[in-house]
């Protein structure tokens, strides 16, 4: 497969020159070709924001919802298809701030989507206010004597929720982005990958530079089961790590736990009402339950 | 007061039973109803109760009639009162005719027997006696068969069924129990105390028992419905509850999610791959659904909203009943898009309305309502049956080819609905205003045409209306106005009220309202509405759609329903004297 059988062609793209969305935008292109996924068997889940416009760069299947609502319909859909691979991609504002209740709920849930969160750590699309993930003391029109709210740590909250697959990744590194998002994607459960993504335009601490300062791999000795390890390096407060934080394989998806799959594989829109078992149900009223 | 009480001369009887929640007063009413309806008799019941899990009053009305009733009366012929609360409770609705079953000793001190027909009945010290005054509710059970002359064995073998989950000795103790009241019902009646003659007819056995709640939901799973995503709320939880335990046999998925905002993008999510959803919610949840409902709007997705209505506003009532919410989903979602709303009146129209909702929804793509309260979705009576004969699901829904656009252009509106994995196109949705693919634009004109697009679908779905039903006179001289669930308490109003010219126009679409509204209501010269809330929210709408002001109007909104009496005292009121 071709990268190219995701690009929309000639069309005008929303972002910032140099913004940190782009690398995001080809890189999980790469990886979705890697893994040889169809694009008629995609479907872009996000929200509201400019990391939220990824899906209208991608020539795929796109529900575009309402500002911090991608995760309810992304595991509908994935409950209602299993056989689609179905994406939630939005910014950290739409994700931890708007959506943060959803956040926290689809964890629980575990349905086998990707949640891949833009976090830039400012609200671009409005113009420069602190978003969740937005460091102490950084200063915006409506901050105005710096941000003193305690960051959002979605690592931290997602393994103490003990989700099934958490991991960080860095818009300014190709490689072991796309590495992590095929790992990502390829997990069978929910999977959170929080990508630090400069905003050029709004940010001007949380930098291409300062994130490069900022940031190491987990190295191999880094067990990915090892719930606390992985909460430990999840709070470190100096630098941020990078990487598979955490995985856990025995975790049923929401659409294993659910009945309707248990013993018809068929998606939900292949099926018939069963009108005979209706006419029986009914039939229960005469004599009643 | 006379300790004689006859009311053999009565075809149709009320029993009230009342006491604290958590005295069983719904198993009484379970096993009741289905003991009478398995004997023979028409059965109606209904409820209100408070807002706790203990304590308080509650009460539940059974009407036993040799006709179909159907509706609330404030009568009560025969009161079982489980506390001294009770009387009390019910103070209002007992007459000088009201027989009271209690036991004294329950009634407490300043019960003052001698201004009641009261009969004293050992229901507690009975079952004390076989070993727990748990069973006291069952002995009443046995006392009401008892005095009916239902047959033993029709009692108790519906006795042991219900429980027959339940441990053996647990069993045995509701057996001994129903089995001393029924002893202690016949003896009421060889001391002719009470005397009831209502003529039995076999053929109700055959017949359904069904509440609002129940219609709803075998109406959700005959509309094809295979994925319900709500929080729960009352009213509105038992259609839930009725999903998730039926819905594992037709494939349907029920998800309690962690808010009503979640629960309506799911939904709306679940129609996008091809599933018909559902959420069930009452006003207050509703109130968290709005921005999804705005989604569904500029998505156009299928979306079926049951709202069961409390009175509001904020937590309001919560287990009380209102009609207030129909300027809610009227209205209700930023920016314009057409709707459906549909108001169920019979327990029948709840099944039939409910399944076509999922057509509806599907063939024009935009959100439909089934708006219900707490009064019809507690209430049951049997019914004859439901007709599955015109029962279709219809998809609406296409195989897409490569060049596949969402949002295509079309002469009525109607873009065909595709989705992803089905063909070989790719299905595009965006809340931003869009393009034909789906795509976000900025195409100022383009939004115009996709305005309009959107906005003339109302066209088609008022041509395909759900009539108003006319009971009465075509040459009516009065026309009494109703929508919802008010439809049999009016309908039993203006029967009793034996008047002639007096026609009933009940609406179960009340939006958009049928192109033949005005035609009625101008037939008509004297026009009298009839709601449970208090700024005639349909008086307004029909004001709205056909310029029409209905002047009189029968407006209730402490919380409960109307009975018959009230309505045909409030009619009667209003009528020229005759």
């Amino acid at each position: 497969m071709d990268a190219k059988i995701f690009d929309m062609g000639e069309i005008d793209i929303a972002w910032c020159p140099g913004c940190g969305n782009f690398p995001i935008l080809k890189i999980l292109k790469q990886a979705l070709v890697e893994l040889e996924i169809e694009p008629t068997n995609l479907v872009l889940v996000s929200g509201i924001g400019q990391a939220a416009k990824i899906p209208h760069y991608f020539k795929t299947n796109v529900f575009n919802g309402l500002h911090g609502r991608a995760l309810p319909p992304a595991t509908a859909i994935k409950a209602v298809n299993p056989g689609l691979t179905v994406i939630a991609e939005s910014g950290d504002g739409d994700m931890y701030g708007e959506g943060g209740n959803h956040f926290l709920h689809t964890i629980r849930r575990n349905p086998g989507i990707t949640n891949i969160v833009h976090n830039n750590m400012v609200y671009g699309l409005t113009k420069g206010q602190a978003s969740p993930t937005s460091q102490i003391g950084f200063k915006t029109p409506v901050q105005v004597n710096g941000v003193f709210l305690e960051p959002f740590n979605p690592l931290a909250v997602a393994i103490a929720l003990n989700a099934s697959f958490v991991a960080r990744a860095f818009a300014g590194d190709a490689e072991q982005t796309k590495q992590i998002l095929k790992k990502a994607i390829a997990h069978k459960g929910y999977a959170l990958v929080d990508v630090f993504q400069p905003c050029v335009t709004f940010n001007k601490l949380n930098t291409y530079q300062w994130f490069k300062e900022h940031i190491y791999y987990l190295d191999d000795s880094h067990d990915q089961h090892d719930r606390n390890e992985a909460f430990k390096k999840a709070i470190e407060p100096e630098k941020f790590p990078l990487g598979v934080f955490y995985v856990n394989t025995e975790k049923a998806t929401f659409e294993e736990n659910i009945d309707v799959f248990k013993r018809d594989k068929r998606p939900l829109y292949e099926r018939e009402l069963d009108i005979e078992r209706l006419r029986t149900l009914i039939e229960t009223f005469k004599s009643s339950n | 007061m006379s300790k004689v009480s006859s009311i053999a001369s009565k075809d149709d009887i009320s029993i009230v039973l009342c006491g604290q929640a958590g005295q069983g007063i719904q198993t009484v009413e379970h096993l009741l109803t289905r003991i009478f309806k398995l004997a023979g008799y028409n059965v109606f019941a209904t409820k209100e109760y408070m807002s706790r899990v203990r304590g308080g009053a509650n009460s539940t009305e059974i009407r036993l009639s040799a006709q179909k009733v159907s509706a609330f009366v404030g009568r009560i012929d025969i009161l079982i009162a489980l506390n001294a609360g009770a009387v009390r409770h019910v103070e209002g609705r007992i007459s000088p005719e009201t027989i009271i079953l209690a036991e004294r000793a329950e009634l407490g001190g300043d019960f003052d027997a001698d201004r009641y027909r009261f009969i004293d009945v050992p229901f507690t010290e009975t079952a004390s006696r076989i070993g727990n005054k748990i069973y006291s509710n069952v002995v009443a059970v046995g006392t009401i068969a008892g005095a009916f002359k239902i047959e033993p064995e029709m009692v108790t073998s519906y006795v042991k069924r219900f429980f027959s989950a339940k441990a053996e000795d647990v069993v045995q103790k509701n057996l001994e129990a129903v089995n001393a009241g029924y002893e202690l019902g016949t003896g009421l009646l060889g001391s002719s105390e009470i005397k009831i003659d209502i003529s039995r007819n076999g053929g109700i056995q055959e017949e359904l028992l069904l509440s609002g709640a129940e219609a709803v939901g075998l109406g959700a799973i005959a509309g094809g419905c295979n994925f319900v995503s709500s929080y729960p709320m009352s009213p509105s939880t038992a259609v839930l509850v009725f999903l998730a335990k039926h819905g594992k046999d037709f494939g349907l998925i029920a998800e309690q999610a962690e808010d009503e905002i979640a629960a309506m993008n799911m939904a709306i999510g679940a129609w996008y791959a091809g599933a018909r959803a559902m959420v069930t919610t009452s006003g207050g949840g509703f109130a968290l659904m709005i921005e999804g409902l705005s989604l569904a709007g500029m998505l156009e997705s299928p979306i079926v909203i049951h709202l069961g209505q409390r009175p509001g506003p904020a937590t309001g009532l919560p287990t009380r009943t209102e009609q207030a919410d129909l300027e809610l989903v009227l209205y209700a979602g930023h920016g314009e898009f057409p709707r459906i709303i549909l108001a169920p009146g019979k327990i029948e129209d709840a099944f039939y309305l409910t399944q076509k909702a999922f057509n509806l929804a599907a063939k024009y793509q935009v959100p439909v309502f089934v708006l219900t309260d707490q009064y019809f979705l507690d209430s049951y009576y049997n019914i004859a049956s439901l007709d599955l004969s015109g029962v279709r699901v219809e998809k609406h829904m296409v195989e897409t080819r490569k060049d596949y656009k969402r949002y295509e252009l079309t002469d009525d509106g109607i873009s065909p609905r595709g989705i992803p994995g089905f063909g070989k196109g790719l299905v595009v949705v965006d809340s931003d205003e869009h393009d034909t693919e789906g795509h976000i634009t900025e195409d100022l004109d383009l939004r115009i045409r996709m305005v309009d697009k959107r906005l003339k679908k109302i066209d088609l779905i008022r041509a395909e209306a759900v009539p108003p039903e006319l009971r009465g006179p075509e040459n009516y001289k009065t026309l009494i106005v109703c929508w919802g669930s008010t439809y049999n308490v009016v309908k039993e109003a203006v029967t009793n009220l034996a008047r002639d010219g007096i026609s009933l126009l009940h609406f179960k679409q009340v939006y958009p309202l049928h192109e033949r509204t005005a035609d009625y209501l101008n037939k008509a010269e004297r026009l009298i509405i009839v709601e449970s809330n208090a700024t005639s929210q349909f008086g307004k709408l029909i004001k709205l759609q056909t310029g029409m002001d209905i002047e009189n109007k029968i407006l209730k909104y402490n919380g409960l329903a109307f009975s018959v009496e009230e309505v045909v005292e409030r009619l009667s009121g209003l009528l020229p004297a005759g």
